[in-house]
């Protein structure tokens, strides 16, 4: 369905028709419904929206790890290449198998928003990578401190070797951050997850994070889905862009696409809401109202009811399909129907 | 760690010279004094006939003619400078041969019970906590429930019972006949563990029970921190994750209430003793208060309160060597 | 879930437009009622406060539930087996209850008294019938009791080894336990309050104090405390000296955990704005206490008094078991449970036992109440 031109021998991962939902008191409540992505060899995808858009559900599920009152739809399908060439299908897996945790970990990692939170405050930084590389590789436990010192000194950590023997509250929130990254790539991943690393920290410390991803990818040559909610940080590292609401993805294409020529109002709403140099003197404007409970979904196009742009008895009625506005560029809105290539 | 050492130690003794004033206030409560007491003791039986003269000359004798600040000094300084706990006028003789091996006994069953209590509450704990919302865990809770809403004199009483007339034995006493004026041997070592079991099951009850509680409490918050999830994404295991990560924060609460735990033994300790007819402290307490013998009483009181608070200065020790976080706030 | 957008708080947010009736109602609730809804959903919380409230109304008007007095002795009566009201027998069944005859007879292998139930003696039991006198709730002069029989004497619970009907004294007992158990926690209330208070509200060198003290009394170890001041207690002293010296008691040892709460949610409360704001227009240390802070954790202080009912409750039955409690002829569980102190009572007439489970079910439904408003007085927090 999507990007239907490309060749999807180059995809590293293809998610098809991804649904999760939760199990709780209120009854069952749909995170993500039914969306398509996937992440092509050596490149960036991007994954934005606000909190509770579905965005951190779907991609913890590529490695499974949701909480236990999850449900993944039985038609959902996430395809992945295992370094090996051979094409594995990740929803089949038991939970906690030994498959999968061959594949966490050693082909897909994942960083976090919070660094101090990601680590336990009882073992030092240099336990937790050790624990990765020893699980992983076939070394020794002085190999293994080896590979986790070069890594510290990789991330761009000064000391490496005393910083090993730290615990993670004696090292600064970007230090910690960067410890992440090395626990992360210490294994080589073909594919790494980063949700919401620079969130948490401020913002010379995030565009030296930012680099830093940017130039280990370079050397590696991993895969990367950054999510985030801030438009303005992927555009400096995204390849392609998907834009989430409430569960569903609603606008995709490169990152010029969604910057230059956003479609959705969603996607021109999010971009108006982030201060940039070039606009000095204009107003930030807020998107209106609150992205809406999941318990009560609105039915038809989820934005529809803080969209400035909404057409009555159109949008609140059903679901748009896509429209493919370019080979690259899709948007699922009422207001582009018409315009299909 | 040197410096963490000396405050802790500090503290135990502020806190143990308060606990020795208040002892000693509660020493004093009980209407008439020590002479009377001691003389109708002494003296009751004899037909001798005691005048006020003789209660006076036995308050003078026994230092009771002082006021109670100067006596407090002499009590105290007794205890700490030579080891003395005074007279136990019931026993015609000083505390310290009353208590003496006692003191050992004791310290066995708090020493057995706590390990009891540990060895059931953690590994269940962490068990109900992985299976929450399960049958098992579900019985668990009950069983806490009934924990700490059985009385212990209760189950004493019934574990009594059973032993006698399910397995024919006697588990009253902490020696069988034989072992019990016998010196020291490891048969008779043998002996005392097998009498320690129900003594050590019955006090671990409501601890067992507390702690379980505590255990599964904090194991739910730990499995669902970020840093588990974590571990999970770099492939470990489940059950390796599970012990190294959740599993070693959920000892902590347990290590910092260790003393907790040896107040609420030392606590159901008289009255179990009282039935099930162990040779300890908690037993004699209860004789000494109902006969008045207030300088035994007060010496029991101390000394197992002395155990807590020592109890309390181990678990701050074992805490700063568990958690890298506390040598921080300590400076 | 602590992390990132998966959190149910953020994803909970209100919803501007269609904010319904229910979530206004919500919005506008005060602290109260929301603890109540929340409560509403707890049943085991509920069935325990159904219990405790049944044992007080009992307690409260045992002398009309009990068909005797505690102190009545049925000589003909001693340690008789507790007897189940049938509705059957050969003549077939009735609506009315009635007790079936017992005859007593020696068995002359193992010497034991053995009893045989016939049933075709039918001892009818009567409601509302009229029997001993007394005095309701110590003022009206009655002599109605719930139930009773005309021929013979009808023990449910059985009889203690002065024949006295063990249902009546239980019923007794457990008005004299559980309001010794709301004195105590009354007086450790107050006392809490105002050492607690004063500590949190005024900090320093006070506190310092203060928690030292705090400290002494958690360390001892508390029933050999309970203990020694009840040793105090003089021998003629009456049973009604002896009850209030208890509660007393129970309280001198039950403050310090109510004033360490109190003190750590005034000591943190105490810098917040709007307390700040009540100081700065002049307002005295207890107006700002009773008025701006009480109000801000009141919740969790009944949270907190409900869940030390069960310890001063055993505490009350472990002390009168040994001797040094209560005593009689004042009848509470634990004074009734002396009777039940050695094995052969277990054998002989297990019933004794019928007030430990009194004891049993009021700590249960204690701490399922004292659970349940726990988890009710946190309003604002998201079910998972």
């Amino acid at each position: 369905m999507a990007n239907p031109k490309q060749n999807t021998d180059d995809n590293l991962l293809e998610v098809k028709n991804l649904k999760i939902s939760f199990k709780t008191d209120e009854g069952i409540i749909t995170a993500v419904d039914g969306i398509d992505f996937s992440v092509k060899r050596g490149q960036t995808l991007g994954i934005v929206g606000e909190s509770g858009s579905g965005k951190s559900v779907s991609t913890w599920s590529i490695m499974r790890l949701l909480p236990k009152n999850s449900i993944i739809d039985k038609n959902s399908s996430i395809k992945f290449q295992r370094k090996s060439g051979k094409v594995v299908e990740m929803t089949k897996f038991k939970k906690n198998g030994r498959e999968l945790r061959k594949i966490r970990g050693g082909e897909v990692a994942l960083i976090f928003q919070e660094p101090m939170s990601s680590f336990s405050p009882v073992y030092t930084i240099g336990n937790q990578i050790m624990e990765a590389v020893l699980h992983h590789r076939d070394v020794t436990k002085k190999e293994a401190e080896e590979i986790a010192v070069d890594m510290l000194d990789r991330v761009g950590i000064s000391n490496p070797r005393q910083r090993f023997k730290q615990y993670p509250y004696e090292l600064s929130g970007g230090m910690r951050q960067r410890a992440m990254i090395a626990v992360a790539l210490s294994m080589n991943p073909s594919l790494l997850i980063a949700d919401e690393p620079t969130t948490s920290l401020d913002v010379t410390i995030q565009a030296q994070i930012l680099e830093l991803m940017n130039e280990l990818q370079e050397d590696l040559g991993m895969s990367i889905i950054f999510i985030t909610h801030n438009l303005g940080v992927i555009a400096q590292v995204a390849d392609e862009i998907n834009v989430m609401y409430l569960g569903k993805i609603v606008e995709r294409g490169t990152t010029k696409d969604i910057i230059h020529e956003p479609k959705h109002p969603y996607t021109q709403a999010l971009l108006k809401a982030i201060p940039r140099l070039d606009r000095i003197g204009e107003r930030l404007t807020a998107i209106r109202g609150d992205i809406p409970s999941p318990l009560s979904r609105p039915t038809g196009c989820p934005f529809y009811t803080r969209c400035g742009k909404v057409i009555p008895g159109v949008c609140d009625v059903k679901m748009p399909e896509s429209t493919h506005l370019s080979d690259t560029h899709t948007v699922y809105c009422f207001l582009h129907e018409e315009k299909d290539v | 760690m040197v410096k963490f050492l000396v405050q802790r130690t500090i503290g135990m003794i502020i806190t143990m010279f308060f606990v020795s004033m208040m002892v000693f206030a509660i020493m004093e409560l009980p209407p008439g004094d020590y002479a009377e007491r001691w003389a109708f003791r002494k003296f009751s039986g004899t037909g001798a006939q005691i005048t006020e003269a003789d209660l006076d000359n036995i308050r003078a004798n026994f230092g009771l003619d002082r006021p109670a600040p100067e006596r407090y000094f002499k009590w105290i300084s007794g205890i700490v400078l030579h080891g003395d706990f005074g007279e136990a006028f019931a026993f015609q003789t000083s505390v310290n041969n009353v208590i003496g091996q006692k003191i050992w006994l004791t310290l066995a069953i708090l020493f057995f019970t706590l390990v009891v209590t540990y060895l059931v509450s953690i590994p269940v704990g962490i068990y109900a906590a992985v299976r929450r919302n399960s049958i098992e865990d579900y019985a668990l809770t009950a069983f806490s429930y009934l924990g700490f809403a059985l009385p212990n004199f209760l189950l004493a009483l019934v574990l009594l019972y059973v032993s006698i007339t399910v397995f024919d034995s006697s588990v009253g006493g902490l020696f069988s006949p034989e072992y019990a004026d016998a010196p020291w041997s490891i048969d008779k070592a043998k002996d005392l563990l097998s009498h320690l079991v129900i003594p050590a099951i019955i006090l671990a009850w409501s601890a067992t029970a507390f702690q379980l509680q505590t255990v599964r409490a904090t194991m739910l918050d730990e499995l669902n921190t970020l840093s588990v999830t974590a571990a999970r994404a770099r492939g470990v295991p489940e059950w390796k994750l599970l012990l190294k990560y959740p599993a070693r924060l959920a000892i902590n609460p347990v290590v910092s209430t260790m003393s907790f735990d040896a107040n609420r033994i030392f606590s159901e300790l008289p009255i179990v003793a009282l039935v099930l007819g162990l040779p300890e402290l908690g037993e004699l307490l209860l004789k000494s208060y109902l006969d008045l013998d207030m300088f035994v009483a007060g010496a029991i009181l101390l000394i197992l309160t002395f155990m807590i608070v020592f109890m309390n200065f181990l678990s701050d020790i074992f805490l700063a060597i568990l958690d890298p976080r506390v040598k921080l706030i300590e400076g | 879930m602590t992390t990132t957008n998966l959190s149910p708080q953020e994803e909970q947010s209100p919803v501007t437009q269609t904010e319904s009736k229910e979530a206004q109602r919500y919005y506008s609730a005060t602290q109260f009622q929301l603890i109540w809804w929340r409560f509403r959903k707890h049943r085991l919380g509920q069935a325990g406060a159904l219990i405790l409230l049944t044992m007080a109304l009992a307690g409260l008007f045992a002398e009309f539930f009990g068909p005797y007095s505690g102190i009545t002795r049925t000589s003909e009566a001693v340690l008789v087996a507790p007897q189940a009201p049938r509705f059957c027998n050969d003549d077939g069944c009735a609506l009315r209850p009635f007790l079936p005859g017992v005859t007593a007879e020696r068995n002359m292998e193992t010497l034991r008294m053995e009893t045989k139930i016939d049933l075709s003696v039918r001892r009818d039991i009567y409601f509302f019938i009229k029997g001993e006198e007394y005095k309701l709730l110590g003022i009206f002069k009655m002599n109605t009791h719930l139930f009773g029989i005309e021929e013979g004497s009808i023990h449910l619970f059985g009889t203690d080894s002065l024949g006295r009907d063990i249902f009546s004294r239980a019923l007794l007992a457990t008005r004299t336990s559980l309001s010794i158990g709301i004195f105590g926690v009354i007086i450790a209330f107050v006392l809490a309050l105002v050492i607690g208070g004063t500590a949190g509200y005024f900090g320093g060198g006070l506190d310092y104090g203060i928690q030292r003290l705090t400290e002494v009394v958690r360390v001892i170890p508390v029933i050999p405390l309970y203990m020694g001041l009840a040793a105090a207690f003089p021998k003629e002293w009456s049973s009604t000296q002896v009850y209030f010296a208890m509660t007393l008691v129970l309280a001198l040892v039950g403050w310090p955990t109510l004033a360490r709460r109190i003190r750590g949610k005034l000591l943190s409360l105490r810098g917040e704005d709007y307390v700040i704001a009540a100081r700065l227009s002049g307002a005295g240390p207890s107006r700002i206490i009773a008025r701006h802070l009480l109000p801000a954790f009141m919740s969790y202080i009944i949270v907190d008094l409900v869940i030390s009912f069960p310890f001063m409750l055993l505490s009350e039955t472990a002390l009168s078991f040994v001797g040094l409690g209560l005593r009689p002829p004042t009848v509470s569980w634990g004074v009734l449970l002396q009777d039940a102190q050695t094995v052969r009572a277990i054998e002989q007439a297990p019933w004794l036992f019928i007030p430990a489970l009194f004891v049993i079910i009021a700590v249960l439904s204690f701490t399922v109440l004292g659970d349940g408003l726990r988890d009710a007085a946190d309003p604002y927090q998201v079910s998972n």
